[in-house]
């Protein structure tokens, strides 16, 4: 039920920013279209309705967003240089590395983080063993603990915090 | 002055875009070519809508505009690690140069 009201209040924003009128038609209809979606998916998004109330998940989350762009735009600069060079300089690979993130919602923002920073994509994830395999456009070391180190540390610590 | 941010935005994204598109042109495997589209292309995108925003203010377009930025954010990554999934699954090599294939070792069947 809490993550039913949850994801209602979530719904419920979500329909009024895109509306952006406030008048009781839409507000009303909101409402119900709101209700009715929190019926029927409200259990398969928020699984675990405590992780909302704590504060400093929110603060952090505020943290990872200008960390997330400033990577995001790393990011794209070393992909332009690489696509402009005329020598096309990559040296690709799929790698392996660890996470100890658990929560699922965690791994989506880990393997999504992954896959929008400098040269590396996220193709498969072993949820058991907390592996994930990433394709890297300059393989800069095949080993597992090297490569968790230079990928996934500078996120993982942030989104530990947020999600689990 | 918010005008000129929000031009500036905008040819930003534009060049991310084309970057991405020629990227896609000329990297050399799927694999790569997912890298240079999903990256140039979200932050070429997203950058295109924040200008939006700016020129447009909090208004109606401007806030779905916003919107668009984290939809755009939360999905593209989202298919690109279905596509090359797909693409390793259905047993389509990485580039004769690639260094190493990991998971090709640990799933040698698929």
């Amino acid at each position: 039920m809490k993550s039913r009201i949850a994801f209602f209040v979530v719904v419920f924003i979500l329909w009024l920013l895109l509306c952006m009128t406030f008048d009781w038609v839409h507000v009303v209809s909101g409402v119900v279209i709101a209700c009715f979606i929190s019926l029927v998916a409200g259990d398969m998004f928020v699984t675990r309705p405590y992780v909302l109330k704590n504060p400093f998940r929110y603060l952090w989350f505020m943290y990872y967003v200008p960390l997330f762009i400033w990577e995001c735009l790393k990011a794209n600069i070393d992909v332009a240089y690489r696509v402009i060079h005329p020598m096309r300089p990559i040296k690709p690979g799929i790698v392996k590395v660890k996470t100890r993130l658990k929560s699922e919602t965690g791994l989506t923002f880990l393997a999504n983080s992954i896959t929008l920073t400098p040269g590396t994509m996220s193709v498969d994830l072993d949820e058991e063993n907390g592996i994930i395999y990433i394709h890297w456009i300059n393989v800069v070391s095949t080993d597992i603990d090297e490569a968790t180190e230079r990928i996934v540390s500078r996120f993982e610590r942030v989104l530990a915090k947020i999600f689990e | 002055m918010i005008e000129i941010a929000g031009m500036a935005c905008i040819a930003i994204g534009l060049l991310f875009d084309l970057l991405g598109c020629i990227g896609l042109v000329r990297m050399p495997d799927i694999y790569n070519r997912l890298q240079a589209a999903t990256k140039c292309v979200t932050f070429g995108t997203c950058s295109i809508m924040f200008g939006t925003f700016l020129m447009v203010g909090f208004s109606s377009t401007g806030v779905k505009a916003l919107l668009c930025i984290v939809f755009v954010a939360l999905t593209a990554p989202v298919s690109a690690h279905a596509l090359s999934r797909a693409a390793h699954k259905s047993g389509i090599k990485l580039w004769d140069k690639s260094v190493i294939d990991k998971y090709r070792e640990d799933y040698p069947n698929e």
